[in-house]
């Protein structure tokens, strides 16, 4: 490709700025300058990803000096679940970061889970590896859709909801809600499977490299594309592990790392998959990235219904009547299970004392849950980590040497969902 | 500054071109209701038994599961020439905030009496929030809009009896 070829390629060693290194800081011979503009960008600017607010100083188009003001969708979502028992707690993470939810819901499941030290069954396990795949697809859409419109191409945008569509409605068949499912419970699953998952699931499964094709097809050899995306926003190597990034913003900066294959959890290891790796950091690696990850993911789904689908009948949830709702006929026939049912509901199951942290591989990148249990039936203090958090520390340096008109593209392609970032 | 080749940039609307002669799939949302499949959590109802007496009998299990902390229940005793329910007691004021509700469904999975499911309607915007606050008539009548449903069959699994006998 014959595009930008004087566009600065991917820098040696480190560019974060100093001495903070979320900040851009304007440089010593213009402070003061007449020519300064400073522009509040954000947080109401319909290109901004939510509700970021960025405070950027202009010298002409170049953009000089940079801040980032969060915390407009703060709600407090670790305070509130330290005031829910274990159970009801399951329905907030969800919603922290709202475009990977099931991923979220995970993460605080297997935390609870750890510490009970309980055994899920393996349908339950498919089930979720499968259903955290789908969620990232879904992730990566909105992404795509949503950082496409950002730049002018609206067509890419209606192409991924059509899609993201028929993973809302896979959800919305099994999990009985199209997002924010609760459909992971401590043990295992909520529900079975239905039926009819599986022949609906396969034909996403079949058209979905298609469409990935199709989104290719409409932006990867447009100029404007490329123009916008080429040799943008920098990140090298070394800076983007100074910076603690992970996801696909770091492995489009060239490094082979993903949670998923390093630190196997779920059926991952018994899954066959690549990890994409970008070297040149910029916003069309990125974006590669994420087309390649969507590739992937449709991948391990078809595997995960090829197992699911020899696994009927078997249990979808763990038989701990200490944990794990009794089933609803028992609770006619049974006095033993109505008590258990009592104590879950309304006390809430007791959790031993202890602290874990858990990390799983969202589909924006590492995403933890450290979880300290005082033995009570409420978490004693739950913390995650974010990466959207981590990714918008990226910022100051992506931004260097960058055009006000790049910005958007820029801070589109880090990927950063405000409700985590102000959780 | 060297260009991309413009007969490329053009080629992406192969993709769009192609799309002239596909099947349109947006809807006629309101005219057209696509069916929602069967486990969608929507408005809640309240249930009575066939013999016109309340299954709620106001023992507050779903307001202790409620995540959001938007049901009220305040109990009151069956008398013989005032008997609402079948238990001893029965729910005298009950009401849902559905501006706070975030349709998890925990209050169905927690009512021991399958008194309270959620239902499949989701059209429930109102202009006001006071409106938003359902009282028990509005919770045991019939919804007046109704969507239609996908199969039960296929996309549920074997029907729990609370959702059969309601
Ligand atoms: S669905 Fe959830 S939030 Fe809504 S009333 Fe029931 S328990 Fe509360
Ligand atoms: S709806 Fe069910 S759980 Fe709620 S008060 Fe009535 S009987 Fe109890």
């Amino acid at each position: 490709m014959a595009i930008a070829s004087d566009r600065p390629r991917i820098y040696e060693s480190s560019r974060v700025p100093s001495p903070i290194p979320t900040v851009l800081q304007v440089p010593e011979e213009l402070r003061g300058s007449e020519d300064l503009l400073q522009v509040n960008f954000g947080p109401n600017h319909p290109s901004t990803h939510g509700v970021l607010r960025l405070i950027v100083d202009l010298h002409g188009e170049n953009v000089v000096g940079l801040e980032a003001v969060i915390g407009y969708l703060h709600t407090g979502f670790e305070k509130n679940m330290e005031q829910k028992t274990w159970w009801k707690a399951i329905t907030y993470p969800e919603r922290i970061d709202y475009l990977s939810f099931q991923n979220n819901e995970l993460v605080f499941v297997l935390a609870i889970e750890k510490l009970l030290g309980l055994e899920v069954p393996e349908k339950a396990t498919w089930m979720r590896t499968c259903l955290c795949e789908l969620n990232r697809i879904h992730s990566h859409l909105v992404w795509l859709g949503t950082a496409a419109l950002e730049l002018g191409a609206i067509s890419m945008f209606w192409y991924c909801f059509r899609e993201r569509d028929s993973v809302l409605d896979l959800y919305e068949m099994v999990c009985g809600a199209r997002m924010h499912t609760r459909y992971f419970q401590a043990g295992g699953l909520a529900e079975d499977i239905p039926r009819g998952f599986f022949p609906e699931a396969r034909k996403f499964v079949d058209w979905m490299p298609k469409a990935v094709d199709d989104y290719e097809r409409l932006v990867d050899q447009n100029e404007i594309w490329l123009e916008r995306t080429k040799g943008l926003g920098l990140l090298s190597a070394e800076d983007a592990i100074a910076l603690g990034q992970s996801g696909p913003v770091l492995r489009g900066s060239g490094v082979d790392w993903d949670l998923r294959r390093a630190q196997p959890y779920l059926a991952y290891e018994q899954l066959d998959f690549r990890v994409p790796t970008y070297p040149n950091g910029d916003v069309w690696d990125r974006y590669k990235v994420h087309m390649d990850e969507m590739r992937e993911s449709t991948r391990i789904v078809a595997q995960c219904l090829d197992r699911l689908e020899g696994m009927e009948g078997q249990p979808w949830i763990a038989d701990d009547r200490k944990v794990v709702l009794p089933p609803r006929e028992e609770l006619h026939t049974s006095m033993e299970s109505l008590i258990h049912h009592f104590k879950i509901v309304t006390e809430g199951y007791r959790v031993p004392e202890g602290e874990v942290y858990v990390a799983l591989e969202s589909a924006r990148g590492e995403l933890g849950c450290y979880v300290v249990s005082d033995g009570g039936p409420k978490p004693w203090r739950v913390k995650f980590r974010a990466p959207s958090f981590v990714a918008l520390e990226a910022t100051a340096t992506c931004m260097t040497d960058a055009l006000v008109a790049d910005l958007i593209a820029i801070v589109g392609s880090l990927d950063t969902v405000m409700g985590e970032v102000d959780r | 500054m060297a260009r991309g080749n413009p007969i490329d940039s053009v080629k992406g609307f192969g993709v769009t071109f192609k799309q002239i002669f596909k099947k349109p799939i947006t809807q006629q949302y309101p005219e057209y209701k696509r069916p929602v499949y069967p486990r969608f959590r929507g408005r809640h109802r309240l249930h009575v038994h066939e013999n016109g007496l309340e299954k709620c009998v106001g023992c507050s299990l779903c307001a202790a599961a409620c995540p959001a902390d938007c049901i009220r229940v305040v109990a009151a005793e069956n008398t013989a020439d005032n008997r609402v329910s079948a238990g001893e007691r029965y729910a005298r004021i009950y009401e849902i905030n559905m501006s706070r509700c975030i349709f998890c469904g925990y209050c169905e999975l927690a009512c021991p009496f399958d008194a309270i499911t959620l239902g499949n309607e989701y059209e429930i915007s109102e202009y006001s929030r006071d409106d938003l606050i359902y009282t028990k008539d509005m919770l045991l009548a019939e919804p007046i809009k109704k969507v239609p449903v996908a199969d039960r069959d296929l996309y549920d699994t074997p029907i729990p009896y609370y959702q059969e006998h309601s």
